[in-house]
């Protein structure tokens, strides 16, 4: 919200003054309290801190690797899910059925379960041909949980657009393929992209759970580093690292869920 | 039967030869006034304990072999009947044979390995289960002197094509596994230092799992455990090679700032000196033991 004239800087002068106060007395009240010292020496060590920026950074490709491969295939297979959800009429109830049972599986299992039971388990079968690599299991587990998240987003979605929408548009001739393809999803697909990235950012945040595979990803490597040293500061650059990724797209989502407010109320963007 | 006796002979016959020691020891050097001293120190009555007269060891359940066995060579129950049958167990009577308690007077109590290094009041008057000198656990608790100085090594399927390797240049260009925060670990990125990234679990059992799987080629564990690893749990598996000793040692937990620990630690250096560590050491561990990998 913006406020204009003296009233506006007067609020600014305001909000200023009240977060140095309140930023004042938590620093007051945590570097007064007894421990403070010892959890200064533990999380905020500035030797190892600069120690870990040498190597975390590193291994924090390896989750940017597995969640830029892994949203690729999500997008399309959430939408897939979807779609075969609302197939209407009584022949595609099998597919149907699918959806709802993938659905409700992948969303129900910890995400931490598929990801140990797929990446340990599948290569057990020991079947010729089947992939062992870790990272690959991990990004398949990802891929299966994040797809019944974003399936039940795009359903949102679609069972969003008004179904006088799909109904003009059979009318016209256009095949229900067709309705859906070229009315319903690009509405539906518009309106669900924050809560996308909302699934998207919690899917960056999950890839430190392909770890527990072997594979050395950047909590990983703060888990080795930190218990070489018996200090909790890797933790802390591997928490920046994540957040100096997920606060950009937070802020991006922001603005469009902002943009799509005001296109929905008719306002012209400024 | 015999596999249950012939242990328990060999400790009564090697404390029988370390009094026989002790008693020359004592003519023969003039420190002997100091040694009486700390001996009245260290008389059972003197002792502080738990429970008066009673010597209570704290173990994990299940203890796994080769450092605890039931007669019958599985994993151990400390709530079942006492053993002597594995290594840990072996010297743990040897000490309590050394601080004057007969096996009746030794009560074993279930602690779990993580419990076991917290600070804080211990219902045990030592802990044996291969618990590593760290010198942050040294200051939560206290430790022992090293009754088993720790080697690591390296375990690989038999068809693998790492498992003949002779050197650690062999080594190079496999994928080695290990469980995060040990000396296993360390091992790999300091001693075999490997061309591929090192592969980090977080609990032995998965490492494990992956070496079946051949998600990882070999294995780093303290050889002791790749003994039981290579026996029990992955029977395709061998242990390629030792790699030299880092400084790793294992050591016997007191509460932090116990008297009972010098005392302790007398009766290891008595069982050092006449030979009793070592030939526990080749009877349970070293049997079998492949080389060490330069």
């Amino acid at each position: 919200l913006r406020a204009s004239g003296v009233s506006g800087r007067r609020s600014t002068l305001i909000a200023l003054l009240s977060t140095v106060v309140f930023g004042a007395v938590v620093v007051l009240i945590v570097a007064s309290s007894p421990g403070w010292p010892e959890v200064k020496r533990l999380f905020f060590s500035g030797d190892v801190f600069a120690d870990s920026l040498e190597v975390i950074p590193e291994a924090f490709l390896v989750n940017v690797k597995i969640f830029l491969v892994a949203e690729a295939l999500i997008l399309p297979c959430g939408l897939l899910i979807a779609v075969l959800r609302s197939l209407p009429g009584p022949a595609f109830f099998p597919l149907r059925a699918f959806a709802v049972v993938y659905a409700d599986l992948f969303r129900g299992i910890p995400t931490i379960l598929v990801i140990y039971l797929l990446g340990f388990g599948v290569p057990a079968l020991g079947l010729s041909g089947v992939p062992i690599d870790p990272l690959f299991w991990g990004v398949v587990a990802l891929v299966l949980v994040y797809s019944a998240y974003v399936s039940e987003v795009y359903r949102a979605g679609i069972e969003s657009v008004h179904p006088s929408q799909a109904a003009a548009a059979r009318s016209l001739g256009l095949s229900h393929a067709k309705a859906l393809r070229f009315v319903v999803l690009p509405q539906a697909v518009r309106r669900v992209i924050p809560p996308l990235l909302n699934d998207f950012i919690g899917l960056q945040k999950d890839t430190a759970l392909v770890g527990l595979l072997g594979v050395v990803e950047a909590f990983r490597q703060s888990t080795i580093d930190s218990s070489a040293t018996f200090n909790f500061t890797p933790y802390l650059v591997t928490a920046l690292l994540f957040v100096a990724l997920t606060i950009p797209l937070t802020r991006l989502t922001d603005w469009l869920i902002l943009r799509d407010r005001r296109r929905q109320m008719a306002l012209a963007p400024r | 039967v015999r596999r249950f006796f012939l242990p328990l002979i060999a400790v009564l016959a090697l404390a029988a030869a370390a009094c026989g020691s002790d008693e020359e020891a004592t003519t023969t050097t003039p420190a002997g006034g100091t040694e009486t001293a700390a001996a009245d120190a260290c008389a059972k009555d003197q002792l502080n304990l738990v429970s008066d007269g009673q010597l209570t060891i704290g173990a994990d359940n299940p203890s796994f072999p080769p450092w605890f066995q039931d007669a019958e060579g599985a994993p151990w129950d400390p709530t079942g009947p006492p053993t002597d049958q594995g290594y840990e167990a072996a010297v743990t009577a040897g000490v309590a044979e050394q601080l004057g308690f007969s096996p009746d007077e030794v009560r074993w109590v279930v602690v779990p390995f993580n419990n076991s290094y917290k600070p804080g009041p211990k219902d045990f008057d030592f802990y044996v289960n291969q618990v590593s000198y760290k010198p942050a656990r040294d200051e939560a608790v206290d430790f022992s002197d090293s009754y088993y100085d720790v080697e690591q090594a390296v375990v690989a399927l038999k068809d693998s094509e790492f498992a003949g390797a002779t050197s650690l240049a062999d080594l190079q260009g496999a994928k080695l596994g290990a469980q995060v925060g040990t000396t296993s670990y360390d091992a790999i990125v300091n001693v075999v230092q490997p061309d591929q990234e090192p592969a980090v679990f977080d609990r032995n059992i998965d490492a494990i799992t992956a070496l079946k799987n051949g998600q990882i080629d070999g294995l780093v564990v303290d050889f002791p455990t790749s003994l039981y690893v290579t026996a029990v749990q992955v029977p395709k598996g061998t242990i390629v090679g030792r790699l030299p000793a880092g400084e790793e040692y294992l050591g016997f937990v007191f509460e932090d700032g116990n008297p009972l620990r010098d005392c302790v630690n007398e009766a290891l250096a008595a069982l050092h000196e006449d030979g009793t560590i070592e030939q526990l050491q080749d009877e349970w561990i070293n049997a079998s033991a492949p080389p060490v990998l330069e």
